[in-house]
């Protein structure tokens, strides 16, 4: 399987990430499954003129695409000319060269948040008119058209995530390479379910804080970010403390709040990243498919019942009270 | 050959886009104009955000250096608010960075630079064979040696950070996570297996050999590893005559403590060392798609010019420092400190000198980091308390891996009203300024061969990915 792989208006992260890859490395896995890259802007040696003629034969036919990776949103501005970001050397926009080049593959991956939805680059005023290849935020229809399919049948795979974790994308790859990714693989964001039927919240180690509601009031107490520090882990799709980031990492693990970088428009929270936005005292967003009524009687039974040691290391830089000793009866 | 024009782009194996313009007469390049194809607008999504917003949006400019957004980000709130970052959570963030700036070198060597001496043109030449069993794009054993490496020195930042890129750990007070014994000693042996790679790979010696060279004749003589490789080719292609800058050099200064940085402050200009003084940058925008007037950042601002006027050619503002054009970067950094070895390259200012200035880099910045780790307290907070105020203005200058980074920041009434960022490419990949100067990587183009039929002259990509560019900070 080939792939060819084009940077648009993002910043390279989910390439350096994905290159953060261990046991094999990312290099020897693609090698291993038989995945070969036709071009990848930071891995290939060809540059320039070299490029350019392979873009032509892609375009023309004569060269077969099985998968176009596409890293980064599309900047359609200024007025729809996505002159924002022409594709060096070739006088042409990276939009254009999208639409142009999506037909002719087997399959279309967008790979990061900017890519799938927007992402950072359409915060704000969204300067760049940027959108996700297809989705521009939860909508639909995008760089390409809502019914857009490739030649496999299957809509851009949306490997969402901001960075993504180098297993959602050499994974995706070697499920497309071995024609295993249906349409019943893919959620109704198009993100592939094998990470995305997954919450933050799963195997995050505040869990036992969080049956308690015991929480963190600022960023370094290590109790549960979800009352006051904006973490959305219980409801944001991804792995994350499942499989980790880096070794042992994940963005809860090292005491910041889950932002919901999976999910489109995760960009604009209506809030401070890291702060709850409440009603009433009471956090706005409660975790997926909980029914609010239930929520709110455990949730203040539970607090009621917070054990001192939960309560106390809640509020602690690290673990001050240690769990007590079970001595065995005699 | 007659006088002609070439177009250059795609620009890979540098982080984001790239297009490089060439004027050609008799074989050599007689100018260059450095055109960055893409404008993203950082500087205005960030208006009308809370201040703090900046911490979580800034770092995503740039997936490379990513920290080193973070870094300057939580700085310059910081300076804002008036407050000095804890003593150890500052320890924790000068960590992450450094780690940071050492895999994007090791990146930059393996990944970005050396695959270029195993194109075919260098068929015959006595290293070839070795250049292409070490160095083949995506095959090459030093290559893939090096994609392991890099990976379990991230390690650290994902004990420390999370993740990488894009951590949310570093905040104006300190860090969000304080490290236990255990993680100390966890990230103790995580350099150790990093100073093994370097020590058996990448210098093929132990580090405080190369750390020892102060003369170039000393480093001539340099043999073992991928660095004696790359000396052998450096003085084969004449990479030492190659990509010659001006020789001023320009450093924020990096990795503060307590008794001063790691890699101090400063400036280097007509072979001696200087003060800098941040009130001496401005912007200049005569050449780029930007509308407004020269400005220091304070006072600067990112208005696209839609209608992409004929005087610009990139999206790129051109920053001077007291109207002269600055090179930065780990061999500026590594001259500015006043190690001999960069100082004994800083006249020579040739792809080799950059090559070797990050190496060197890469060699003294492990030794730091072992004694930095070994310093860290456990015991004490990692973070102190910080109100960001409702108006405030502060910057953050930091080292990135490619040199000099500065975020400017106002806010009133608890919105931003104005942030700029310049970043370490901004300076190596200006386009030309009002006096007609181009910048660094346009200045040190000129002169380089292209053979007969070339259309993307190797000359030109050799030089062109010795500064190590990346266009996505550039941008922004």
């Amino acid at each position: 399987m080939n792939i060819l792989w084009l940077q648009s208006a993002g910043c390279g992260g989910c390439t350096m990430s994905t290159l953060c890859a261990e046991s094999p490395n990312v290099l020897e896995l693609l090698e291993g499954a038989g995945i070969s890259f036709l071009w990848h802007p930071s891995l290939s040696l060809e540059t320039g003129a070299e490029v350019r003629r392979l873009l032509q034969r892609i375009e023309s036919g004569e060269q077969e695409l099985d998968v176009l990776c596409i890293e980064g949103s599309i900047v359609r501005g200024p007025n729809g000319t996505g002159k924002y970001h022409m594709l060096a050397g070739t006088g042409r926009s990276m939009l254009d060269w999208t639409q142009s080049l999506a037909p002719k593959a087997r399959h279309v991956v967008a790979v990061g948040t900017c890519a799938t939805y927007g992402g950072v680059t359409s915060s704000g005023e969204n300067p760049s008119d940027a959108t996700g290849v297809q989705y521009e935020g939860s909508h639909r229809g995008a760089a390409l058209a809502a019914d857009f399919t490739s030649k496999s049948g299957l809509p851009v795979v949306n490997i969402a995530g901001c960075p993504t974790h180098p297993d959602w994308v050499t994974e995706t790859l070697l499920l497309l390479a071995a024609d295993e990714l249906s349409l019943d693989s893919l959620d109704g964001f198009g993100r592939p379910r094998f990470y995305a039927d997954h919450l933050v919240h799963h195997a995050c180690p505040k869990n036992e804080f969080y049956e308690y509601k015991a929480s963190a009031t600022k960023l370094s107490e290590i109790g549960c970010m979800m009352e006051h520090l904006g973490c959305i882990g219980t409801q944001a799709v991804g792995d994350c403390n499942i499989r980790t980031w880096n070794g042992e990492g994940s963005c809860t693990r090292a005491g910041y709040p889950c932002i919901n970088c999976t999910a489109p428009e995760f960009e604009e929270p209506g809030h401070r990243f890291t702060e709850t936005p409440k009603f009433a005292g009471i956090p706005v967003g409660l975790p997926s498919d909980m029914p609010k009524a239930w929520f709110m009687a455990l949730a203040s039974l539970s607090k009621a019942a917070t054990p001192r040691r939960i309560g106390v290391n809640a509020t602690s830089d690290r673990v001050t009270v240690p769990p007590s000793l079970k001595v065995p009866k005699s | 050959m007659s006088d002609t024009s070439l177009i250059v782009g795609p620009f890979n194996r540098v982080e984001g886009d790239l297009e490089i313009r060439l004027d050609v007469a008799d074989g050599r390049v007689t100018a260059a104009y450095a055109n960055s194809p893409l404008f993203r607008g950082f500087e205005r999504i960030l208006l009308g955000k809370p201040p703090t917003e900046a911490l979580t949006i800034t770092p995503r400019i740039c997936g490379i250096c990513s920290i080193s957004q973070s870094v300057a980000a939580a700085r310059a709130l910081a300076d804002a608010a008036g407050v000095t970052p804890s003593v150890e959570g500052e320890k924790i963030a000068v960590l992450m960075h450094a780690v940071e700036n050492l895999a994007d070198h090791i990146t930059h060597f393996h990944l970005f630079f050396m695959p270029d001496f195993t194109r075919p043109i260098y068929q015959g030449r006595g290293w070839y064979n070795k250049a292409v069993e070490r160095f083949t794009a995506m095959q090459g054993s030093g290559l893939r040696a090096a994609t392991d490496a890099r990976a379990r020195l991230f390690h650290i930042v994902g004990l420390l950070g999370g993740k990488w890129p894009h951590t949310l750990a570093i905040q104006p007070g300190g860090a969000t996570k304080a490290p236990t014994s255990r993680d100390k000693i966890r990230i103790a042996t995580d350099l150790k297996t990093f100073r093994r790679y370097l020590e058996t790979q990448l210098f093929g010696a132990p580090l405080e050999a190369f750390v020892n060279l102060s003369t170039v004749a000393e480093l001539d003589s340099w043999a073992t590893g991928d660095v004696g490789l790359f000396l052998q080719i450096a003085n084969d292609l004449g990479l030492n005559e190659a990509g010659r800058g001006e020789g001023r050099y320009l450093s924020f200064g990096a990795y503060p403590s307590a008794s001063g940085p790691m890699f101090k402050q400063g400036t280097w200009a007509n072979g001696a060392r200087g003060d800098f003084d941040p009130a001496l940058i401005r912007e200049d925008l005569s050449h780029a798609w930007m509308l407004g007037d020269t400005a220091h950042p304070t006072r600067g601002q990112t208005l696209p010019d839609e209608d992409m006027g004929e005087d610009g050619y990139s999206w790129c503002k051109a920053p001077r420092l007291n109207d002269e054009v600055f090179e930065t970067g780990a061999l500026a950094r590594q001259i500015v400190d006043g190690h001999p070895l960069a100082v004994a390259l800083a006249q020579e200012a040739s792809v080799r000198a950059r090559i070797f200035g990050r190496v060197l880099e890469v060699a003294r910045t492990q030794i730091a980091l072992e004694r930095h780790v070994a310093q860290i307290d456990p015991s004490q907070s990692f973070m102190e308390p910080v109100v960001i105020p409702d108006d405030g203005e502060g910057s953050g200058l930091v080292e990135a891996a490619r040199g000099a980074l500065g975020h400017w920041v106002q806010f009133r009434g608890g919105e931003i009203t104005s942030y700029q960022i310049i970043a370490p490419t901004t300076w190596n990949f200006s386009p030309r300024d009002s006096n007609g100067v181009p910048g660094p990587v346009e200045a040190a183009l000129v002169g380089a061969p292209v053979g007969e039929g070339e259309d993307t002259p190797i000359s030109v990509q050799h030089i062109v990915r010795s500064f190590d560019p990346c266009m996505v900070c550039t941008v922004h």
